[in-house]
């Protein structure tokens, strides 16, 4: 009788003992069970001349609501939550995006802002049509 | 079998023309120029100046009253609105979704502030039950106690008590920060989703109970922690946040953030990896 191998089953620390821990993981003591960080920090020094100018027109004294706003994904593509729409919007192809998640967040709040306050956001027809007062 | 498309008597909804609209084919990335012109409005909002300041005393108004006197304020101009006698009026402040500045001479009922999105606010006195309930972005700042559900189900913006709140507070809570220069009531961030609950003083039982994401930071005693919450170092980013928001809230000058606890969720009570790739959920 020919003997059956046995499949090595490889075993993997980390998230629901699945997933391998990566550095960031390691030093937040925490898993990031998103493919990005939900819960990290703005970097200040990368705000980008819009937010800061949009920081002061609102009067504000930081990030304020777009700390939790970072670059995810949609269908493996990179996207930004637009809360408003209820929908992942999709970078365009011609933005080249770096590397680094801080850098990457900036980008992808100031995309935000110009989606959500432009005459051509999908609400602006709902509001146009059923606005009450 | 019956065909959607050949029923021909229109229901109440469809009569009044609510279903007449075709959404299908419309991406959200049709919409998305990343060349669009620079404006800090949303649509058909006000353009206010903050130098343009008015009173207001609603002693004789009902809420809905007040609110629509607000919006009126707004859309002639006025970006500071102070309001006289609140006097715990319930609902006050509502649904206001432009940048502004709205002082309260005295405390709010239930409610208050609810929905905002972006207007900066002072209570210079107590507010109750849920205070800024769904608040999408802004900076609320109450200057005596807050009841309990403050901030339920905060989406963004900074949301700061100077004195102490009640139970439950950030329930449900899915962005933004929730400041408290005193002690939190139990069940603090119970089935908080995202965000973050700082807390100078100390916090009742179930801290963080069934949450989901999110962190909370405590500077006195923990009652006890809830389910699936965990303890977590404090990293260098969190100090630099915590001492940068603490300025912003105008609270705990030469507090030692480093002291603090953090506390975070320990993921049990939710499969992740079946939340990969699509991650809708996770969304704020």
């Amino acid at each position: 009788m020919v003997k059956k191998k046995k499949k090595k089953v490889k075993e993997i620390k980390g998230q629901l003992g699945k997933k391998k821990e990566t550095a960031r993981e390691k030093m937040i003591g925490q898993t990031i069970g998103y493919r990005y960080d939900v819960n990290l920090l703005p970097d200040y020094k990368k705000l980008t001349p819009f937010l800061k100018k949009y920081i002061e027109h609102m009067g504000w004294d930081d990030l304020n609501w777009l700390e939790d706003v970072h670059m995810g994904y949609e269908e493996n593509k990179p996207a930004v939550f637009d809360r408003n729409a209820n929908g992942w919007v999709t970078i365009p192809k011609k933005i080249k995006l770096p590397a680094s998640q801080q850098d990457r967040d900036m980008i992808a709040r100031e995309l935000l802002v110009k989606f959500q306050m432009s005459p051509n956001h999908p609400l602006v027809d709902l509001k146009k049509a059923y606005l009450k007062f | 079998m019956a065909n959607l498309k050949t029923v021909t008597k229109k229901t109440k909804a469809q009569s009044m023309g609510m279903h007449t609209e075709v959404l299908t084919g419309k991406t959200q990335q049709k919409f998305f120029n990343p060349d669009e012109a620079e404006n800090f409005f949303y649509w058909g909002t006000h353009e206010v100046d903050f130098n343009k300041r008015t009173e207001l005393d609603v002693k004789d108004m009902d809420c809905k009253i007040a609110n629509n006197k607000i919006d009126r304020l707004m859309s002639e101009g006025y970006g500071t609105i102070v309001i006289k006698n609140p006097q715990g009026k319930h609902s006050l402040g509502v649904g206001i979704l432009n940048k502004l500045n709205l002082i309260f001479e005295g405390s709010l009922g239930y409610f208050g502030v609810g929905s905002i999105d972006g207007p900066i606010v002072r209570v210079n006195g107590r507010v109750g039950w849920s205070c800024a309930e769904n608040m999408m972005a802004g900076k609320v700042v109450i200057e005596k106690n807050a009841g309990s559900c403050f901030g339920a189900a905060l989406r963004g913006g900074d949301l700061i008590c100077k004195g102490s709140v009640g139970a439950r507070t950030g329930i449900d809570q899915k962005g933004g920060s929730i400041i408290v220069g005193g002690d939190a009531g139990a069940f603090t961030g119970f089935m908080m989703q995202r965000g973050r609950i700082v807390i100078l003083g100390d916090v009742g039982i179930n801290l963080g109970d069934s949450m989901y994401d999110g962190t909370i930071y405590v500077g006195g005693k923990i009652g006890s922690f809830g389910s699936d919450a965990i303890e977590s170092k404090m990293t260098s980013d969190d100090i630099s946040w915590l001492e940068r928001k603490l300025k912003v809230a105008e609270i705990g000058n030469n507090f030692d953030v480093s002291k603090m606890t953090k506390i975070v969720a320990g993921k049990k009570l939710w499969n992740y990896d079946a939340l990969e790739p699509t991650e809708k959920k996770g969304a704020i």
